[in-house]
């Protein structure tokens, strides 16, 4: 997984609520068996008309938005699904972070497992940063997990709330397993539980 | 594990029995005893798996089904579309590489995972039960804790047979008192959404309680808890009572003799407490509930049958009344409507959320001596081989076919535009299902969520109708 520590990019508006899995990346798109290669059809629905050309009022079709790597959304961004093709999609188009005042569980949880840092922020703080994101060129804003903060483009700087673990694992670009492998033994030790005697197991011929 | 004397929520027991170890920050290991994979949200972590030449730790805790991507009409030909084709004969590699066992497409068994599971004793209470799907919330409604997780965490459980997580919050949401007739546990369940919105449950699990829940079949507290997840929380389960004991009994991979006793008595004691703690409580009047519909994008747009939709102008806040405005464009509604009585195109009774047996059996007592609408598609998908092969031991699918219904393979069909059952663009449907997002079941399709008897009554009028007064006339 790429590390994330600091990150000054361009940042889209996106000003929904309850931006859902779906919006993000149509099912049709999902039968793939790689995580590469959403990007091109994130937001689809919204994107591209019924020809396949591009619709020139979705933000993400405009300058610079289209080298967005931050995206800026109202409530409940990512409900839906827990399909974690939507953040491989927000990812394989360019996006390290997205900043809501609430997203859904899963879709949080998702982010940081692919290396896109999830911020949640008050509203009034998120309309603050949905005009930064307006001022086209002008909308760079700058992510610093280390320090936790955001810095607006007139310098003015936000702090941010991040899970120690979560921020630990993105600045080191590390991945979950082989973290819980380390405690193997543990686990060897929970499954001879006498509480757990009753628990089948289900033998590869049993099932047909 | 620390011997705690306050008193506990389901929930909080079920997690404590799976904590293998709490790390310093408070993210718990958590064992995960039942792990159901599926063909699309697993082929990148068994990929993951191989690039870094790590193994399943335990393939007799996991089971593998095909249902997303399958036809769900002749199934002797191949898959024709290539995509979904792969897909499949990927996951068929896969459990074969890693020795996992599986419910082949051609298994009289196979099915909807979310059916698959609790049918064949596969999930159990007191579980803790995965599955790279958001609706896994739907197996809670045996007592065990069971989430969707995505396919990063599928190659977690798939390496260590764990994740990581920390402890939800707790919520009850209790149905007090009796239903009315033609009311069921997805208008209970619409009406919970409609009252704590998509959000409302963002960080809980829910343990549904009450008489009324209670008063439930096991087919009805798995629509309830299918759909926790349209609430928002990460979980949805019931108490295991004798309802849910009876259930499992005699399952082909329920536990035996005495480890069903064992079993049986650990299941009894994970109740919630009394005087347990829980952070949000919501309480509902079963006796005010009434069949229900949704007019919108979102699940928590639920209308009464008798209801009207809303209007932008009805909210002050600018953004909601935009989404109001967007959800009637896409739906084709006018604000102010009455929801009864807007026509319907397609009818799709199956799904995890309804393709149960009991569920069949309520649409057919609606559709008995009656015929489905002229131009109205009706599609009945059930939610396993098994519950097909029942169905039509009861002669239901005679019931179904007589009256103009397509009687159909099990799958996920539907539910979701990904096989080649979808809805075309502008085309209005009543729908078991659960999500009525923009396109879920097609491009531009038009979903209108609602029960198995609601469904038959637009299938047999041709309209969102109220089933009350079609079963009032054959009385
Ligand atoms: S029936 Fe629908 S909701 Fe259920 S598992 Fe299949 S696609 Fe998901």
């Amino acid at each position: 997984m790429d590390k994330f520590t600091e990150l000054t990019a361009i940042a889209a508006p996106m000003p929904t609520e309850n931006i859902d899995t779906d919006q993000i990346i149509p099912a049709r798109f999902l039968k793939t068996i790689q995580r590469t290669g959403l990007g091109k059809n994130a937001f689809a629905a919204q994107r591209y008309d019924a020809d396949g050309n591009e619709k020139p009022d979705f933000v993400l079709n405009q300058e610079p938005y289209r080298h967005a790597e931050i995206l800026i959304t109202y409530d409940n961004l990512g409900c839906g699904s827990s399909r974690e093709h939507a953040p491989w999609a927000l990812l394989d188009f360019g996006i390290r972070c997205v900043i809501a005042p609430s997203f859904a569980d899963i879709f949080f949880n998702n982010c940081f497992k692919n290396g896109i840092l999830p911020i949640p922020l008050p509203r009034e703080i998120c309309d603050e940063l949905m005009d930064d994101a307006r001022q086209g060129s002008n909308s760079r804003l700058t992510v610093d997990l280390e320090r936790q903060v955001i810095v607006r483009p007139n310098g003015e700087t936000i702090a941010f709330e991040v899970d120690p673990f979560r921020r630990h694992m993105l600045l080191e670009g590390l991945d979950d397993i082989g973290q819980t492998m380390a405690h193997d033994a543990e686990i060897s030790s929970f499954e001879h539980r006498p509480v757990r005697a009753w628990v089948p197991s289900i033998t590869i011929g049993t099932v047909k | 594990m620390p011997v705690t004397t306050s008193p506990r929520t389901l929930f909080d027991k079920i997690w404590d029995d799976h904590v293998v170890e709490r790390l310093e920050d408070g993210t718990c290991i958590l064992y995960i005893d039942r792990h159901l994979v599926h063909e699309v949200t697993s082929p990148q972590a068994f990929e993951g798996l191989r690039l870094s030449g790590r193994r399943v730790r335990r393939p007799d805790a996991t089971v593998a089904v095909v249902d997303h991507n399958v036809p769900t009409s002749d199934r002797s030909k191949p898959i024709e579309e290539p995509q979904s084709r792969l897909q499949i004969e990927t996951l068929e590699k896969n459990v074969a590489e890693f020795g996992i066992p599986y419910f082949p497409l051609r298994s009289a068994s196979q099915g909807i995972v979310h059916v698959v599971g609790p049918e064949q004793g596969i999930s159990l209470p007191g579980m803790t039960i995965v599955c790279g799907d958001s609706h896994t919330s739907t197996h809670g409604a045996l007592g065990s804790l069971a989430f969707g997780i995505g396919t990063s965490e599928v190659e977690h459980v798939l390496a260590t047979q764990t994740i990581l997580q920390k402890p939800a919050k707790n919520m009850r949401v209790s149905v007090e008192g009796k239903v009315g007739p033609g009311v069921t546990a997805k208008d209970i369940m619409l009406a919970i959404i409609g009252r704590i919105g998509t959000a409302g449950g963002t960080g809980h699990v829910i343990e549904f309680a009450g008489s009324a829940i209670r008063d439930l079949d096991m087919a009805g507290r798995m629509t309830l808890c299918n759909m926790s997840i349209e609430a928002g929380a990460r979980a949805g389960l019931v108490a295991p009572d004798e309802t849910t004991v009876a259930y499992v009994k005699g399952r082909p991979f329920a536990p035996k003799g005495e480890a069903f006793e064992q079993a049986c008595e650990y299941w009894r004691s994970l109740a919630s407490d009394e005087g347990a703690y829980f952070d949000t409580e919501v309480t509902l009047a079963a006796e005010e509930i009434i069949p229900s519909v949704t007019w919108g994008t979102s699940p928590q747009d639920v209308l009464p049958i008798d209801g009207f939709v809303p209007s932008p102008s009805d909210v002050a806040d600018p953004a909601r009344a935009a989404q109001i405005q967007r959800a009637l464009d896409y739906m084709g509604l006018e604000a102010g409507q009455k929801i009864a009585g807007t026509p319907v195109d397609v009818v799709f009774i199956g799904s995890c959320t309804n393709s149960r047996l009991e569920d069949l059996r309520a649409a057919a007592d609606v559709v008995r001596g009656r015929h489905v609408a002229e131009g109205v598609r009706a599609m009945i998908v059930p939610g396993s081989g098994l519950v097909k092969h029942a169905a039509e031991a009861e002669g239901l699918d005679k019931v179904f076919l007589d009256a103009g219904f397509e009687w159909r393979e099990a799958g996920c069909s539907m539910c979701l535009g990904m096989n080649p059952d979808r809805l075309t663009p502008g085309q209005r449907c009543a729908s078991t299902s659960n999500r009525n997002f923009e396109g879920r079941q097609g491009p531009d399709g038009r979903t209108h969520l609602c029960s198995p008897a609601m469904a038959a009554a637009a299938a047999v009028t041709g309209r969102l109708c109220d089933v009350r007064e079609l079963v009032k006339e054959t009385v």
